[in-house]
């Protein structure tokens, strides 16, 4: 899973965005993503990391600022469950529109055709999407298969980052600052959440997996 | 039921021909609606679902108070802030902490950066194309439409050549076929009133305030040290003050506070000059569409929020007014108490959870939440597949809160109400200057029409006390007092062995409450009654209806295949059920889908 090459010179702003909603079991793959890229790595100048969340039209002005742009994010496009997608480029808002998987009526796909309204699209978009398995374990983490494809979806983020020509440095040791709030980062969050007994697992019979 | 008069006074009949609406579009989260049509398709009866489940309180359960902020921040994309700042002030209740007037004065920018944020973008980008139809500004005279906007504004961008340019744009667009933001309206539809020369005068705003909106999240950045997902403290604020220092990380100094500065007095003038001119002008062309009052004529209520002083959240130190009006009594403003546990009530007959006596609501602090989906003995199709909701039986994933028992519509239109019948002059005059321009009588603030204009006031209120607040903020750190937090009670063996606290604050939707209760330094119970529980509220035990669903009553719907009507009225309450019920369906599907039976 090579990224294609990119001709492009190595000019411009480029953002590296992890999108969805963590406290939704898998659909946290994206900002889990930014997570461990920030824990293991510095960027380079120009490369900013972020972690989207569920935010919507908040993040706009950044998508419009970017010259290149990867996304990662989960995505539900009927495949096993942990099966890592690339997309890039034009596919990308079509693709991020084919099956909701946002809170956000205003999802992802309206911010790239809100940026596009605006004259404004990353020349180069590359989306680094996992299917995910479970979604509707609230409170809960990353299932076992798609948190197998944490490190593979960083190393495609770090290869196109290293073929735009902004390489990410590997920190000695995997000691990044905290990313996100107190009490989110992966450890905290799952060591922190209450047991079945304290709290209810139960959730609606219509979405139930039996 | 056929025909009944509900326990609040409203008369419902569901024997004619039902629409289901769902999802319904352009809001955050899950909503589903339907609606029985009497032989002239006139809305008889509604019914008003959140097809999500709510499950913040669970989550937080055994986790650290001072961290509950960080979860309440990830329930949704919109109001993040708001429940963060209503957290932090329910955790600062309980252990009795006291913030700065700095931490007070920048919280205030931050909540009245996120009103006037998330109203101009709800007017624009979620309900302005409920009356503006995209389709038809491509007809538009790009002259005329000049003519029109230097008319009503001394906005500088109205040359007949950057509307013919916009004009140019929007048509590119459309004729790609990505209609984008622009899918799912109804275009052509006889509902829509304006002439093609306001519609394309609108979309170039819609444009600008896409651009515009971008500028004022930056607060966010200086105050929270990022933006999305900025910080917040137990105790104050995480930003530290030093006006003389340099360089853009770091303390709050001179240039940060210069920049807001900046940003405030734009957020203003755009306001000022394009948002308030285009909903006067827009109204002036509904002003006989005056549906969907529901229950804003009779229960309305409001907590209050921006407190001028740190730590004083009394009604006389609220700069938002806190009261609840029911009845219709406008010359009796009650006391909201949410401490009071006979107060604000929480009750499940028709919702899906479980109480031990669903006769009887609970009081935030002793809430329960216990999932229990059930359906109702007449409900039409599957489980899966629900082609019809059972209103007689528990129906939505919202819970039904209560004050003393009523139902109550809650945001900025309550706001309005309540501040205009204190008669304090900040809310009365503007309505009144708006009644006026439009000819009016104030009878027609009691409508969907009303809740857009009361949102639009609110806006410019907010985007002014921001100007206030910012120099309140300097005038304090010139004096001297460059403090932002409180930290002593941070260590939680400084904290009683058991407490309970509330949090609350106005968010854009309306009045949002925390109520929390802390055992041996973790959380043992959250609960959140957020704004749309209090409006897409279902029916109580004794079958009073919420705010949704009243307001859709009496509503002629032209064309029910296209109930264009339906989500005007339930779009200007600025929904928002990401919170109000937490999780979606995985296949929710793009298309607002009506189906009529």
């Amino acid at each position: 899973m090579t990224p294609a090459p990119e001709p492009m010179p190595a000019a411009g702003p480029v953002l590296v965005l992890g999108i969805g909603n963590l406290l939704w079991a898998d659909e946290g793959f994206g900002v889990r993503c930014i997570e461990q890229l920030n824990r293991t790595h510095v960027m380079a100048p120009g490369v900013m990391l972020m972690d989207g969340g569920t935010q919507g039209l908040y993040l706009l002005h950044h998508v419009q600022a970017a010259r290149r742009l990867i996304v990662f994010d989960a995505i539900d496009y009927g495949l096993p469950p942990g099966t890592l997608k690339l997309v890039r480029d034009d596919d990308v808002p079509c693709f991020t529109g084919v099956r909701k998987m946002s809170l956000h009526q205003t999802g992802f796909q309206d911010v790239l055709s809100a940026a596009s309204l605006l004259g404004a699209t990353p020349e180069a978009m590359l989306l680094i999407g996992v299917q995910a398995g479970e979604l509707e374990d609230w409170g809960g983490s990353l299932t076992a298969v798609v948190r197998a494809q944490l490190d593979p979806a960083v190393a495609i983020a770090l290869d196109q980052l290293a073929a735009w020509g902004v390489p990410a440095t590997a920190r000695p040791t995997a000691s990044g600052t905290a990313l996100l709030g107190p009490g989110l980062d992966i450890v905290a969050y799952e060591t922190g959440r209450p047991d079945a007994a304290t709290a209810c697992r139960d959730r609606d019979d219509r979405f139930y997996r039996g | 039921m056929t025909a009944v008069t509900t326990a609040n006074g409203f008369a419902l009949d569901n024997s004619g021909k039902r629409i289901v609406v769902d999802p319904v579009t352009r809001i955050e989260g899950h909503l589903r609606v339907e609606v029985n049509l009497d032989d002239h398709n006139v809305i008889r009866n509604a019914v008003s679902t959140g097809t999500m489940w709510r499950g913040l309180e669970v989550i937080l359960k055994g986790r650290d108070p001072r961290d509950a902020w960080a979860f309440t921040e990830r329930i949704c994309g919109v109001c993040t802030g708001t429940h963060a700042l209503t957290s932090v002030r329910a955790v600062e209740d309980a252990l009795s902490i006291k913030i700065p007037e700095n931490a007070n004065t920048i919280r205030n920018i931050m909540q009245l950066t996120l009103h006037v944020h998330d109203h101009l973008v709800h007017f624009y980008h979620l309900h302005a194309l409920d009356w503006v139809d995209v389709v038809s500004a491509l007809n538009a005279d790009p002259k005329a439409t000049s003519e029109l906007a230097q008319s009503l504004s001394p906005w500088p961008k109205s040359s007949p050549g950057y509307f013919r340019d916009l004009q140019g744009r929007l048509k590119k667009f459309v004729d790609s076929g990505q209609l984008g933001p622009f899918r799912n309206g109804y275009w052509g539809h006889p509902a829509y009133k304006l002439p093609a020369e306001a519609n394309l005068m609108a979309v170039a705003h819609y444009l600008e305030a896409l651009d515009f909106q971008k500028e004022i999240v930056k607060i966010h950045t200086v105050f929270g040290g990022k933006n999305p997902h900025p910080n917040w403290l137990v105790g104050g604020v995480p930003c530290a003050i030093n006006l003389d220092g340099i360089g853009a990380v770091g303390a709050i100094n001179m240039e940060r506070l210069n920049l807001v500065t900046s940003i405030i007095n734009q957020s203003i003038d755009f306001v000022e000059q394009v948002y308030i001119p285009d909903l006067l002008a827009i109204a002036g062309f509904y002003k006989d569409w005056l549906y969907g009052g529901g229950l804003s004529s009779t229960s309305v209520l409001a907590y209050g929020d921006i407190p001028d002083h740190a730590n004083d959240y009394s009604p006389a130190s609220l700069l938002l007014p806190h009261g609840a009006i029911i009845d219709g009594k406008l010359s009796e403003i009650h006391e909201v108490d949410l401490r009071d546990p006979t107060h604000v009530q929480e009750f499940v007959g028709h919702s899906w959870y479980r109480y031990p006596d669903e006769t009887k609501g609970l009081h935030p602090w002793d809430g329960v939440t216990e999932a229990n989906f059930a359906l109702g003995p007449q409900t039409k199709g599957s489980k899966t597949r629900i082609e019809a909701l059972d209103e007689s039986g528990k129906y939505s994933w919202i819970k039904a809160p209560r004050w003393k028992g009523h139902a109550m519509e809650v945001g900025p239109l309550a706001r309005y109400i309540v501040g205009y019948a204190q008669n304090k002059p900040e809310f009365k005059e503007p309505v009144e200057k708006v009644l006026k321009t439009l000819d009016l009588p104030v009878a027609a603030l009691f409508s969907t029409l009303g809740r857009t204009a009361a949102r639009g006031l609110e806006c410019q209120w907010a985007a002014n006390k921001m100007k206030y607040f910012m120099d309140k903020l300097i005038a304090t750190i010139k004096a001297g007092d460059s403090a932002t937090a409180n930290t002593t009670r941070w260590d939680p063996k400084t904290w009683p062995k058991e407490a309970k606290g509330v949090g609350f604050s106005e968010a854009p939707r309306g009045a949002l409450g925390h109520w929390i209760r802390i055992a041996d330094g973790r959380i043992a119970n959250y609960q959140a009654v957020v704004p749309t529980t209090w409006n897409g509220s279902p029916r109580d035990a004794e079958g009073r209806i919420g705010a949704f669903e009243a307001s859709l009553l009496e509503t002629p719907v032209a064309d029910p295949e296209r109930p264009v009507e339906i989500i005007r009225t339930l779009h200007s309450f600025d929904p928002c059920l990401a919170c109000a019920a937490h999780v979606m369906s995985p296949d929710g599907q793009e298309k607002v889908a009506v189906t009529v039976r």
